[in-house]
Order: C-alpha cells, then sequence, then structure tokens
C-alpha cells in the first residue's frame, strides 16, 4: 500500500506518556502533530507492560495505574486534534533540501514535516524471537511471528506456539484453512479468553487441532525451508512435522531502526542536549526514555518536562519571527481558548 | 544482610549481598548480574529476570503465584524451579540463596 505523503508541522515517533503529553505542549504553541507507534493503541510501555499496574511518582496523582494514565493524557490533547498513526514503526527518516524532514514507515506511509520529535522509549516493541539455533535461517518463510496474510497458511502444517490469545486466536482461524494445525504450550492451562480456550479444547476434542504439553528445542529443515521441530515434553521428546512455525512468546523492546538514522548515540540511547533536547541532528528532538544526558532519569516526569523544553525549540524552529510570549495556561485566555476552556 | 549466589549458565558465580525487602531481581541489577534484563522494571510483565532456584531453596522460596505463571508462559526453557526474581521478595530466611540464570532470555 502506497499513500501520499502527509505534511504536518511534527511528526512524534511514539505515542506513550512522553509523545502524547509532547503533543499538548506543541499544540499550545499552535504546532499540529502525528503521532506513529507501532503497537494499535496509544500508552506504550504504559499500556502494554503495566496497564494495569499502580504508578506512584507521577505529580499530584498518589496512585494512577498505566491505563488511566494513557486515557487522562489522551484527554488532555485532545484540543488539538493528534492524528494516529498505528501498527507502524518508521524505518527512514530523510532531510529534504529544503529543510523538512521526509519519513517512511514499513507500512509505505509517507510523512513530510518541519520537525521530529522521538519519543519511542525502549525501542519498537517487537515479536520474542524464541533463542532456537538457527531459527534466523527460517525466517524468510517458514517462522511467522505474526499472521498479515491468512493466504501464507493455506494448505500448510502449522506448529502453534504458546498459550495467550494470539496462539489460540491464529489457532482457531487458521485450522480451517492450513493442512494440520499442532499447538504446544508449556502448561495444560491457556491465559486466553475463556471463549477461544473452550473452542480450542472442542477443537482437539474433536481431532481437528493436534496438541502437545512441552517446549520447543530444535527447528530441523533445510535450505531454509522447515520440516519439523523437536518437541521436549516433562518425560519424552517428540518430533512434529511442520513447515509453519508460528511462536507467540510476546513483545520486547529493541531499538530497531533508530540506529541507522545516523544520530549519535551512547549505550543505545539518543544522546541529546538539555536545553532543548536536540539530537546530534538539528531538527530531530528524542525526550522520554529513549535519550540520553548526564544525570538522566528514566521517569515519565522527566519526559513531560523534556517535552515542553523541546516544544519551546520546535516553535522557533517553525515559528522564527513570532515573539515568544511565555505564558500560564492558568490566566492566559489565549491558552485557554487553544484548551476548549468555556 | 542475606546472602545471594547467582550462577550463570557458563559457570560464573557471583555472591552478593541482599536487602530484606528488595526483590531478587532488584539485588541482581545493583550488582549488575549478567543475565539479568528485567525489561519491565519489576511489573511482572516481561519474564526477563527468569531464574532457576536452586531446588534445595525451593521450598523457602515457595511457588510462582497465578500472574507469575502467566507471565513464565512468555519465558523459555521454562523448568519446574523457574521463578521470576522480581516476584521473589529477599528475608533474612533467604540467606544464602542460589538461583542460576538462564542460557537467554530471549
Amino acid at each position: 500500500m502506497s499513500n501520499s505523503p502527509i505534511e504536518t508541522d511534527v511528526v512524534i515517533i511514539g505515542a506513550g506518556p512522553c509523545g502524547l503529553f509532547a503533543v499538548f505542549e506543541l499544540g499550545l504553541l499552535d504546532i499540529r502533530c502525528h503521532l506513529i507507534d507501532i503497537l494499535d493503541r496509544p500508552g506504550g510501555q504504559c499500556a502494554e507492560l503495566y496497564p494495569e499496574k499502580p504508578i506512584y511518582d507521577i505529580p499530584a496523582y498518589p496512585i494512577i495505574s498505566g491505563q488511566e494514565l494513557t486515557d487522562a493524557l489522551m484527554e488532555q490533547i485532545k484540543p488539538f486534534d493528534p492524528q494516529f498513526h498505528f501498527n507502524q514503526r518508521v524505518d527512514e527518516i530523510e532531510k529534504l533540501e529544503d529543510g523538512r524532514f521526509h519519513l517512511k514507515t514499513d507500512d509505505n506511509q509517507e510523512f513530510i514535516c518541519k520537525n521530529v520529535v522521538i519519543a519511542a522509549g525502549g525501542g519498537s516493541f517487537t515479536p520474542k524471537r524464541p533463542p532456537l539455533p538457527g531459527i534466523e535461517n527460517y525466517e524468510n518463510g517458514s517462522v511467522h511471528y505474526s499472521v498479515r496474510r491468512m493466504s501464507d497458511f493455506e494448505g500448510k502444517d502449522l506448529l502453534i506456539v504458546g498459550g495467550g490469545d494470539s496462539a489460540l486466536d491464529w489457532t482457531l482461524n487458521l485450522t480451517p484453512i492450513a493442512n494440520s494445525v499442532t499447538l504446544v504450550h508449556r502448561r495444560d492451562k491457556f491465559r486466553a479468553a475463556t471463549d477461544s480456550v473452550n473452542k480450542m479444547l472442542a477443537l482437539r476434542e474433536e481431532g481437528k487441532i493436534n496438541f502437545h504439553l512441552g517446549q520447543m528445542t530444535e527447528i530441523h529443515g533445510e535450505n531454509g525451508e522447515m520440516t519439523g521441530v523437536t518437541i521436549k515434553g516433562s518425560e519424552e521428546e517428540v518430533l512434529v512435522k511442520c513447515n509453519r512455525l508460528l511462536p507467540f512468546f510476546g513483545l520486547t523492546m529493541k531499538l530497531g531502526p533508530v540506529a541507522n538514522w545516523g544520530l549519535n548515540l551512547h549505550e543505545n540511547l539518543i544522546s541529546v542536549d538539555t536545553e532543548k533536547f536536540e539530537t546530534s541532528a538539528e531538527g530531530i528532538f528524542a525526550i522520554g526514555d529513549i535519550n540520553s544526558y548526564p544525570g538522566k532519569l528514566k521517569l515519565i516526569l522527566s519526559g513531560f518536562h523534556e517535552a515542553a523544553l523541546m516544544a519551546q525549540k520546535v516553535n522557533a524552529y517553525i515559528n522564527p519571527d513570532k515573539k515568544v510570549v511565555f505564558q500560564y495556561t492558568t490566566s492566559s485566555s489565549s491558552l485557554q481558548k487553544k484548551l476548549g476552556v468555556k | 544482610m542475606p546472602k545471594i549466589t547467582f550462577i550463570e549458565h557458563n559457570g560464573t558465580s557471583h555472591e552478593v549481598e541482599g536487602e530484606a525487602g528488595m526483590t531478587v531481581m532488584e539485588v541482581a541489577r545493583k550488582n549488575d548480574i549478567p543475565g539479568i534484563e528485567a525489561e519491565c522494571g519489576g511489573a511482572c510483565s516481561c519474564a526477563t529476570c527468569h531464574v532457576y532456584v536452586d531446588e534445595g531453596w525451593l521450598p523457602k522460596t515457595g511457588a510462582s503465584e497465578e500472574m507469575e505463571e502467566d507471565m513464565l508462559d512468555f519465558a523459555f526453557d521454562v523448568r519446574a524451579n523457574s521463578r521470576l526474581s522480581c516476584q521473589i521478595k529477599v528475608t533474612d530466611e533467604l540467606d544464602g540463596l542460589i538461583v542460576r540464570t538462564p542460557e537467554k532470555q530471549f
């Protein structure tokens, strides 16, 4: 899919708490934002790692959960109408001759913007790759960490590994079109939706899928074509014949393409100054957990501060002739108008 | 102070001092023990602080709770003595605890 480039003031990479609050600080300065995130919803780590877990160090909130914080930020930035692009990862950033930036995602969506704010936290959430020797040799066809096209699995012998919703949903959806489906999980307990578990158990009962209790230990195949996987149970090992493997072991954070954008890095984090939180590339900023500077603390509240200072410099780039009058939301009628205060 | 010994997959052993109230994961991080990533920072959300508790210590550390068992589904080479080290609280009773880190955290 190729769309015409979207033109905007700022593209924010990452829709976690810092990326979301950046919309607010930029919005007060009339700067419009598009946000891109690899997850399917806003919140970043707050949504993916600890939606239900309490956070105790957000100023003025003695206790707030990751999801509540995300929801509150979404409410706070509503007046600025941010545009979200989920399930996409920014792969390329290139500076254009006119000083603007051209970005391209892995879904071939292109953006042209005046400034880029990297608020990518611990990096892109990426499916975990089981540490089986040689697995990388099969990733061009036999091993899939997600299902992009169901037709890729038609008539194939599938091995699905895991006990959560992804593993079970795909077991249910792919069984009708695959030649055979084997589900492998380390225990006979599944943390997926009850309805999916019951449907899967019914398929097992009817003999429409095979089930093995155990864990993968070895991949077999040649020339990048998988022929089977050894499954080790508590007592015995079995060789399951298959030509497609779908392992579902959750997500992990990887720095990903950020490392290729030519920015100065310090221990895999993006070096910034503490006045503007600008990277070594003029016009590209980095805020939140992904940046590095002396004294850096990986706290959400630090990211909020960084967002506010970054916004001032972005404003200087985008509106060089505008006189900056510092204002407070409590008393400024113009800021309140932007926020929709009546 | 309770002592904890971390043994890496390659056999390298690290004996460090813990503090009652900390988690075994926090003790590992404080002492830069290789093989404990703890990506989520201790929220029982990532399974990258997976350890094998020395069999003799299992009665004292106790078994994992349901949330931890669910999370262990995301770990690799899970065994009967697998635990997430962020869910083991250090107590004086655990003085001398031995845990092994897996070959890979994923």
